[in-house]
């Protein structure tokens, strides 16, 4: 297991340490140019927000209807993943925005709700931290609220009038631009496999350590 | 068996919300009417786009390693607290 976390390591690393230099390599988009290459990193911290999400949504769920510790610990390593991959995407987009658009953010459909999703899953962590007991089975109940957000943020910008590019983006990029895309996708995915295996192990040590505490209680 | 007679209501009330998303969009007014191409800006209203491409990227790569940190840091503190009560109590040792 060791070793494989190992490699899985070193081929994240290698990934990341060789997207700077497929991305370069990548065509310029013909109207943003240069600050379009900002989009490499900034859709793919939103995939992995997303199945992040997916994940912290459907375990909570499990944890509410089952009872299962073990969905739990893995539903909140999953949630806090997605408030850091939710701030990547919250920060890259309104620098891009801000040459493409003239402004930093926009209070559009899009933006908003993407602003909301992270809130929720923010608001989520604050419950765990300081909502005393009981707070596991308030805060699974607000990420499954979260995942149920997910797929309108996705098609929002096919619905509502919005600045914001539109789904079909990715679908139709360039030859350059698709194989740089999907380049940065694997190693954020890649990246976000490692985060969950360490941020579950840090969960179970936890548990363990809580374990000890009620075996030492006379 | 509660779960299921609430089924229904709770299949309502997505209908009922959901249907507000597929809302008509009032036509483009006078905001986009004004819009101008960037490429068509003249040279002195133009933003560099190095430094914003660069904070991004800077800002993902930051952000990454603190979190990494953040946690290696955690489970440290974890695994240090463990260890100093599993010496505590000999009894807890083998679990």
């Amino acid at each position: 297991m060791k070793k494989l976390f190992v490699l899985f390591f070193g081929v994240t690393a290698l990934m990341f340490a060789g997207a700077p230099f497929v991305i370069a390599d990548a065509p310029y988009e013909s109207t943003m140019l240069l600050v379009q290459k900002i989009f490499y990193f900034h859709v793919p911290a939103w995939f992995v927000m997303f199945t992040a999400i997916f994940i912290s949504g459907i375990w909570s769920g499990r944890f509410l209807f089952t009872g299962d510790r073990r969905a739990d610990r893995v539903a909140v390593a999953a949630a806090e993943i997605a408030v850091i991959f939710g701030l990547m995407g919250l920060v890259t987009g309104p620098l891009w925005g801000r040459k493409a658009w003239g402004v930093w953010w926009q209070w559009d459909a899009r933006l908003t709700m993407a602003l909301l999703l992270e809130a929720i899953f923010l608001g989520y962590l604050l419950v765990r931290k300081y909502g005393g007991p009981g707070s596991e089975k308030l805060s699974a109940a607000m990420a499954v609220f979260g995942m149920l957000n997910v797929p309108f943020v996705y098609i929002s910008v096919n619905i509502w009038r919005t600045i914001h590019p539109k789904t079909s983006v990715v679908p139709t990029l360039g030859p350059g631009m698709f194989g740089a895309f999907w380049f940065s996708v694997m190693a954020f995915m890649l990246l976000f496999a490692l985060l969950m295996h360490l941020r579950v192990r840090l969960e179970q040590q936890r548990a363990a350590l809580d374990d000890l505490y009620l075996a030492e209680e006379p | 068996m509660t779960m299921l007679k609430k089924l229904p209501g709770v299949c309502l009330l997505l209908l009922l919300t959901t249907a507000s998303v597929f809302a008509v969009q009032p036509p483009g007014g006078a905001a986009t009417d004004g819009f101008v191409p960037l490429d068509s800006l003249p040279p002195g209203e133009q933003l560099p786009a190095a430094p914003l491409l660069i904070t991004a990227y800077a800002f993902v790569w930051v952000l990454l390693m603190v979190y990494l940190w953040s946690i290696a840091q955690r489970l440290r503190k974890v695994e240090s607290e463990m260890e100093s009560l599993r010496r505590r109590t000999p009894g807890a040792a083998g679990r």
